[in-house]
């Protein structure tokens, strides 16, 4: 039943009933209602068997969600930004575990300049740590990503990172379908670990292994996502059976059939690209837009499969790969590899600069023109960069770039003046 | 037991003990003890982690009935215990990351109260660098938030895994890989010390124990002890490294208990932050006797000597003597509480 | 579809303002989205809050830049914050004043938008009368549901009572009740107030 609720609750509500076992995380913003939601739950009661670890760093919430994998427990948690790099050795330790933790990236950006706003700097950091990685387009698609991707990770016996933008999606209030408790228990199954500490059954877990065999556990860990290629769609597929509506999958295709120009595009900017399409379609313009939902593994014959028919690709990234330009970029130019496709890096919403319909619409005025270069930064204000520049050539000691352009542009931090 | 044993005839080795009542054996005299680690495991010879590791997890395991989970920090005790394709390890053990180990222990414990898994216990252990420098927030974290872990460092006082740095846990004066007695330097230099059974003690938890694997006795029986708590509790054990400390190998357990004769090492136990016992000094020697049989001090005999820094290293073990109340005519030392400590004291035990 | 834009400081329930009307506005069958310009929580700070509703699934997720009402939950934000950047001409206005437009120096707006539409109402002084606690957010809400007819009462009842523990409710619907009223008798509108 649809109920009037934030995006952050409804995703705890969800998590709860996944009946996770073991639920630890340190507070960063804007991941914080989410683990604040589940905290109320296991002390009320409602959420049951569940034990709530309030952590001193998120180094350490992953590191308990490692301990309590290994044990055979449900273990979540939940970070964003600087937090999910915090734990930069400990997720790469959980994915070569083979531990099936589910984790939630309430996506934002990464400092310096200290951002809390959203966009896609965090997870990308992190897209070859060796957990999957799935993208919620809305809302609705974040509360049954995270019932998919405990099936997902602990068919697998690999973790799970489910990213929905932080604040556009984690502080949006609107009509969503949390599913019942049966509903999920009748797609989930109790956990069954591969592995687990046993004194009735004593093993090793995250031995040394040194040249004779790591090249083989590393391809095992490769052969795991490859297989998830196969897993995630059936495990959408199935979902859309039971629950009736489509949720998930590795990517998803919007009016890119017979399209001459396709955007591709993660997170929650399909919604207002959408709009767009339909705007453009409406006057005949043959565009479409493709939302990838898994990142990794990277769908590159299925994306193949959608492009290939296209003439242009844009590619509209929330995060900027410093020195050369796009991340998704390079994957979809692997996936377009031998077709005449042009494809284009838009690197958009750093920081959580709104991405509008406005500016999607003069973007692809621009493209349609054959005046998009390869790599364009949307809506680049170039005349404060220019001043910045100005200002540094001088000499001296013209200070931090953040600090001289906030002083340019007359803003305190978060507001005008 | 009728008639108490002299010392020299319980001993402190693994067959010691075959004297006493059975119920007063070491773990280690008993031929069908539970066997944590077991051959095959690659340390140098003469290692002291290796064996005190071996003395805590046995002691451990009887203590657990045999229901024990280990979590284990990136170290020498994890690298030499695990090569690939074998492992030594006798119980379920986990090793994740170098800093992590407390917070791992913390997830098993959260996993067994979930799942009303009171059989099973859970040992956290780690060596100094994982302890008290790389590891200490987790470590911190989880004596706060109250995690019913055993947590057991193996200190031998430096890096040895990645070839004999300082750490945290470097007494002054030695000489390390990034402490060479170099410039006028006398090795290692002389700061404030970092404490962790100390800074356990600040944590009010309910146990912590210092020890050395000169006395298996007494490092079973503050395991064993510890066992019977629940919550967070510390032992920290003193384990010579031939290689890094530059000591003869079939001299470990004399090392190590010359570290505690001299008053460089106190071995104590704390019950919910004050100090309850000490082992007291049966012969004491001046810290000479301890530095001369290493070469990671040798600088400081050669040539003229250094007998001012041997005068400072002395000073600290008078004062450890002195704050602990390691000798046998001092005042009784039950009952000293961590303040008191700290307020007599300079620097944390060396 | 139909924006509205809600004006603010932090701790006055801006936030929150928002929620209500997407509750109130889904309790009567519509889709609703609410969202806030998410910033640092600070107390006294501009804060802006976003509802839109339509009757197809909402899809959008920019920010609200030209609303259909605007919300001014703080007075003092008039001359610091472009609180009617990008208003439809035929847009509603809401702002909670115990002053009327031409008193808080807003007669321009009366020119450029339909006078009808904008409305002063004393909003903390009514919330607090009945709920001891001057914030305005849910007497405003009561005041928009009589000046555009987006919700009913009875919805905006429904969705304060989902929100708040049975005091507060009892009180803040009392607070909307009143001000949708007075909105609904026509004292506080612009006009009457200039005439």
């Amino acid at each position: 039943m649809r109920k009037q609720l934030e995006g952050s609750q409804a995703v705890a509500q969800a998590v709860a009933r996944c009946r996770p076992e073991v639920v630890c995380a340190y507070p960063i913003t804007p991941q914080t209602h989410i683990v604040e939601a589940l905290s109320r739950l296991a002390l009320s009661g409602e959420l049951e068997r569940c034990e709530v670890v309030n952590v001193e760093s998120e180094f350490a919430a992953m590191s308990v969600a490692i301990g309590a994998s290994a044990t055979g427990a449900r273990a979540y948690t939940a970070t964003a930004s600087q937090g999910l790099l915090f734990m930069a050795e400990v997720l790469f330790n959980a994915s070569g575990l083979g531990l099936p933790i589910v984790m939630t990236c309430a996506n934002r950006a990464v400092g310096s300049p200290i951002n809390i706003w959203n966009d896609h700097s965090d997870s990308m950091a992190m897209r070859d740590c060796g957990w999957i990685q799935l993208y919620a387009s809305d809302n609705q698609e974040a509360v049954d990503l995270h019932i998919q991707a405990f099936r997902i990770a602990e068919a697998l016996s690999t973790p799970v990172m489910v990213c929905m933008d932080g604040f556009v999606l984690t502080h949006a209030f609107e009509p969503l379908d949390v599913p019942s408790q049966e509903q999920v228990d009748g797609f989930l199954p109790g956990y069954e670990p591969r592995q687990v500490l046993d004194p009735d059954d004593p093993m090793t877990i995250g031995a040394m292994v040194g040249p004779e065999a790591f090249t083989e556990v590393r391809y095992l860990a490769h052969a795991k996502q490859i297989e998830a290629l196969d897993f995630i769609p059936q495990v959408a597929e199935e979902f859309r059976e039971r629950f009736g509506r489509a949720s998930g999958g590795l990517l998803d295709s919007y009016r890119s059939e017979g399209a001459e120009t396709v955007v591709v595009a993660l997170g929650s900017v399909l919604g207002t690209l959408a709009e767009v399409v339909d705007e453009l379609r409406d006057q005949g313009v043959a565009v479409g837009a493709v939302a990838l939902k898994a990142f990794r593994p990277f769908p590159l014959e299925e994306l193949r499969g959608v492009l290939g028919g296209a003439q242009r690709v844009i590619v509209l990234e929330r995060a900027l790969a410093v020195g050369i330009g796009g991340i998704v970029s390079s994957d979809v130019r692997t996936a377009l590899a031998g077709l005449s496709v042009e494809a284009h890096t838009v690197i958009a919403g750093l920081g959580g600069r709104a991405i509008t319909r406005r500016s999607l619409h003069a973007l692809l005025a621009q493209a349609l023109a054959g005046q998009l270069p390869e790599l364009h930064f949307l809506d680049l204000r170039t005349d404060v960069i220019e001043r910045e520049l100005e200002r540094t050539r001088d000499g001296g000691r013209p200070g931090p770039h953040a600090e001289s352009i906030l002083r340019d542009l007359r803003i305190v931090a978060s507001g005008p003046v | 037991m009728s008639t108490p044993l002299p010392f020299y005839q319980t001993g402190t080795f693994a067959v010691g003990g075959r004297l006493l009542d059975e119920d007063d054996r070491a773990v280690q005299s008993d031929p069908e003890r539970s066997n944590a680690i077991t051959k095959g495991h690659r340390a140098c010879q003469g290692c002291g982690e290796a064996l005190g590791a071996r003395v805590v997890l046995d002691a451990a395991l009887r203590a657990a009935d045999g229901r024990l989970v280990a979590a284990n920090a990136t170290g020498c005790l994890e690298v030499f215990s695990t090569p690939y394709p074998e492992s030594s390890w006798r119980l379920p053990w986990i090793h994740s990351l170098f800093a992590n180990a407390p917070a791992v222990a913390t997830g098993v414990a959260a996993a067994l109260r979930a799942k009303g898994r009171t059989d099973i216990r859970v040992v956290g252990q780690g060596g100094d660098g994982g302890t008290v420098d790389i590891g200490f927030a987790c470590l911190s974290g989880m004596f706060e938030r109250g995690d019913d872990v055993l947590y057991v460092c193996y200190d031998n006082q430096g890096y040895m895994n990645t070839g004999v740095q300082r750490s945290g846990a470097t007494p002054p004066a030695a000489r390390t890989a990034t402490t060479e007695p170099l410039g006028g330097h006398s090795g290692n230099s002389f700061g404030q010390g970092k404490s962790a059974p100390l800074i356990a003690m600040a944590h009010e938890i309910p146990y912590v124990a210092t020890a050395t694997v000169a006395d298996l006795r007494d490092l079973e029986q503050k395991v064993t002890r510890a066992m019977s708590f629940h919550g967070p509790r510390y032992i920290h054990v003193l384990v010579p490294c031939p290689l890094g400390w530059g000591s003869a190998t079939g001299e470990t357990i004399l090392i190590a208990r010359l570290a505690k004769e001299s008053g460089l090492f106190p071995v104590f136990e704390a019950v919910e932050g004050r100090i309850t016992s000490v082992a007291r000094i049966r012969h004491k020697v001046a810290v000479e006797e301890y530095l001369r049989r290493q070469k990671r001090f040798a600088h400081l005999f050669a040539g003229d000597g250094r007998p001012d820094v041997l005068a400072r290293l002395q000073t600290l073990a008078n004062r450890n003597i002195e704050r602990y109340g390691l000798l046998d005519d001092a005042d009784e030392p039950t009952d000293i509480g961590l303040l008191d400590a700290l307020a007599t004291s300079e620097r944390g035990p060396v | 579809m139909f924006s509205v834009r809600i004006h603010g400081r932090g701790g006055q329930g801006v936030v929150t303002a928002a929620e209500l009307l997407a509750h109130a506005a889904f309790a009567v069958g519509l889709e609703a989205q609410a969202f806030p310009s998410f910033g640092s929580e600070r107390m006294g700070a501009p804060v802006t809050a976003f509802c839109r509703t339509d009757d197809r699934p909402i899809r959008l997720r920019e920010p609200i830049a030209e609303p259909d009402a605007v919300i001014v939950q703080d007075a003092t934000l008039l001359h610091h914050v472009d609180v009617f950047g990008g208003l439809v001409a035929d847009g509603y206005v809401l702002i909670n004043s115990a002053r009327d437009i031409g008193q808080l120096g807003l007669e321009e707006l009366l020119e450029r938008h339909q006078p009808s539409r904008i409305v002063t109402v004393p909003a903390s002084e009514i919330a607090r009368s009945h709920t001891g606690r001057p914030i305005p957010n849910a007497a405003l809400l009561g005041a928009l549901a009589a000046l555009c007819g987006l919700v009913s009462l009875d919805g905006l009842g429904e969705a304060i009572e989902q929100r708040f523990g049975a005091t507060a409710a009892a009180g803040n619907s009392a607070a909307a009740r009143e001000c949708f009223e007075l909105v609904r008798s026509g004292r506080p509108l612009s006009e009457t107030a200039h005439a």
